[in-house]
């Protein structure tokens, strides 16, 4: 009887869904218990740590992290083993193990799934690169707006004590490694890594100039490893499986996998994690199972207010660090939002730069005042006011402002203007020389029109009219007052069995 | 204090048995309820107390229920899965407490998982 049932319900991992997944930084997310150290170490928990320490010297470590190709997967893409190393050639009296789980792009939920789902694996990591690296000390540095992650870490490092994995001579190698938690209150240049670590010292989260490089002179002055929580996830099966097993998956360059929190206009929502070299297609066709409401793909927006957008017509790209790099993108954290027809490109951009705006420490001028200037630009688009000539100011000030800008922040911050710009022009130059929102998306461009060919007087769009902007005489033709229109969409909602009314 | 390998895998090996047997030596079917802030968001945590409840009205044995982090699918969450040993893991989404309990009564206790609201149900 139950094998009948069974043959009728579909297993999870044969879905559309799971099919191209490959879980590694996520392989317990999902299986274990997060608050128990038990089921972490019945899944080879601790293993890495117990093999390092106990038959590996710190170099070895760090050249099999080298060996596996491992990156930075903050955004960034260092690689990790080269971090490390840098810090390890550093000699002092104390050096430290910095986790960034400051996670504040929108629509990007990785950190937070991996610190909730597998606290303990992030713990072993940084015990691992203290070893490496020579530190005896550690900080997590998570968003108080995580309070179920922070949570389950405190749990994780009370257990990890108990168990002798953090504290004194563990494994009984000599080696000691003291983890502590701070919280960030949400402001998001405390994700770059400076920035973090003066937040840490408690002082006003604001970026430093680099170099020095924290590996010289990091967290209070001493020379520290920062390693973003996905990176860290994968340090453990590395160590135990060795480098050539993560260097096995993903391109030439891009080694392993990567996470994605999968947003936007596509059918499947959720946390994907697949090898590198995945095409966007496979990602948004097959696993995201395609787009709500059979409309068009148009982009793809990765990195957040740091990243670029891919285009349809570059659908088929291998996804890793480079080929990203390559198009003007960039991998970033891991959000990726799904667009399609129905979304203004220059309302996207418009979208991101007002968070930096928000976000922007306003240590340095570049980045507090030229992204403001840039959001006045993309208003004056958006409105139709703008000129070619504004068009080209915008782009030459959104190359000065990455150019000259002190930290990642600024760095990035016209990118989604930069990667817009340079896969849809033809979007910008029909809301400056048409005065057109070609996705009619951008209020004060759009119309709402009645076709005098399909109208048949029926009043109804007259009487949701919330401003009286529809006359018209019963049976007859109606008319829409552009003037007093303040483009609600009423009108077209109520007259959806007729369509006459359109949205141009 | 574990301090070194030999100790280390002799607690993989308790800890081992203890997720996939019972004291007497029997074989445990496994509840996971997908339980980070996504799934207590969409309502795991009454779905969690529904099926603990359920199973020990029921009193149902060799069972354990845990929660467990992000199963990976927002839109379906609550998800619950069940592994029967021998069997393929069965997921359940959008639960709620009253599908929760139907599930434990069906499923854990008569052996007939209930398909309607199994991911495949859901999606196809």
């Amino acid at each position: 009887m139950a094998e009948q049932k069974t043959t009728a319900i579909k297993p999870l991992n044969k879905m559309n869904f799971y099919k191209k997944q490959q879980r590694l930084a996520l392989r317990n997310c999902g299986v274990i218990d997060p608050e128990s150290i038990d089921e972490y170490i019945a899944v080879d928990g601790y293993q890495a740590l117990a093999k390092a320490l106990t038959g590996l010297k710190p170099e070895d470590v760090i050249q099999i992290i080298k060996d596996s190709g491992l990156r930075g997967r903050g955004g960034g893409g260092f690689p990790t083993g080269l971090k490390w190393d840098f810090t390890a050639r550093n000699s002092a009296d104390q050096k430290y193990v910095v986790c960034n789980a400051d996670e504040g792009d929108p629509g990007a939920f990785m950190d937070r799934s991996v610190l909730e789902g597998d606290p303990h694996c992030i713990v072993e990591a940084m015990a691992l690169c203290g070893y490496a690296t020579g530190a005896t000390e550690g900080y997590i540095y998570v968003r108080a707006e995580y309070p179920v992650a922070v949570k389950r870490l405190e749990i994780a490092i009370a257990q990890a004590k108990e168990y002798g994995f953090l504290g004194k001579n563990i494994f009984e190698s000599g080696f000691d490694f003291d983890l502590h938690i701070r919280l960030g209150a949400g402001a998001f240049v405390c994700g770059e890594e400076t920035a973090l670590m003066t937040s840490i010292e408690g002082n006003r989260g604001e970026p430093r100039p680099r170099p020095p490089y924290p590996a010289v002179k990091g967290l209070f002055g001493k020379p520290t490893t920062e390693n973003n929580v996905e990176t860290f996830a994968n340090v453990p099966q590395i160590i135990l499986k060795g480098a050539g097993f993560f260097a096995a998956m993903g391109t030439e360059k891009s080694k392993g996998t990567k996470v994605f929190a999968l947003g936007g206009k596509i059918n499947n929502t959720g946390l994907v994690e697949i090898p590198m070299g995945t095409t966007l297609r496979e990602i948004i066709e097959e696993i995201g199972g395609g787009i709500p409401g059979g409309k068009k793909f148009k982009a793809a927006q990765t990195g957040g207010p740091s990243g670029g957008c891919i285009p349809v017509s570059l659908i088929d790209t291998p996804i890793d660090y480079d080929n990203l790099t390559a198009i003007g993108c960039m991998m970033g954290s891991g959000g990726l939002i799904v667009m399609d027809e129905d979304n203004c490109m220059v309302d996207i951009a418009k979208f991101f730069l007002d968070f930096t705006v928000d976000e922007s420490c306003g240590k340095c001028s570049p980045c507090r005042i030229g992204t403001k200037r840039m959001q006045e630009m993309l208003e004056k688009i958006i409105e139709g006011k703008a000129t070619m000539q504004d068009l080209e100011k915008l782009e030459e000030l959104a190359h000065y402002i990455k150019e000259n800008s002190l930290c990642g922040l600024g760095q990035t911050a016209p990118n989604p203007v930069l990667a817009t710009m340079k896969f849809f022009k033809d979007e910008y130059i029909a809301h400056v020389v048409e005065k057109r929102c070609p996705s009619a998306q951008c209020k004060s461009l759009l119309r709402y029109v009645i076709d005098p060919e399909k109208c048949i007087g029926c009043t109804l769009c007259a009487r949701v009219c919330p401003v009286d902007a529809i006359t018209g005489e019963p049976k007859k033709l109606h008319v829409i007052d552009q003037e007093k229109c303040i483009k609600c969409g009423a009108c077209m909602a109520a007259c959806k069995r007729v369509q006459a009314i359109s949205r141009i | 204090m574990i301090k070194n390998i030999a100790q280390l895998n002799e607690k993989k090996e308790e800890c081992f048995a203890k997720m996939t047997k019972s004291d007497a030596g029997e074989a445990l079917t496994r509840v996971v309820v997908g339980m980070a802030t996504c799934g207590i968001a969409a309502g795991a945590t009454p779905v969690f107390k529904a099926i603990e409840q359920t199973i020990q009205e029921l009193a149902l044995s060799n069972i354990t229920v845990t929660q467990t982090g992000c199963i990976g699918m927002c839109q379906y969450e609550p998800i619950v899965e069940i592994t029967v040993p021998g069997e393929e893991k069965v997921t359940y989404v959008q639960m709620n407490a009253e599908k929760a309990a139907q599930v434990v009564k069906e499923h854990l206790a008569n052996g007939k998982p209930v398909a309607d609201y199994t991911v495949s149900a859901a999606t196809e």
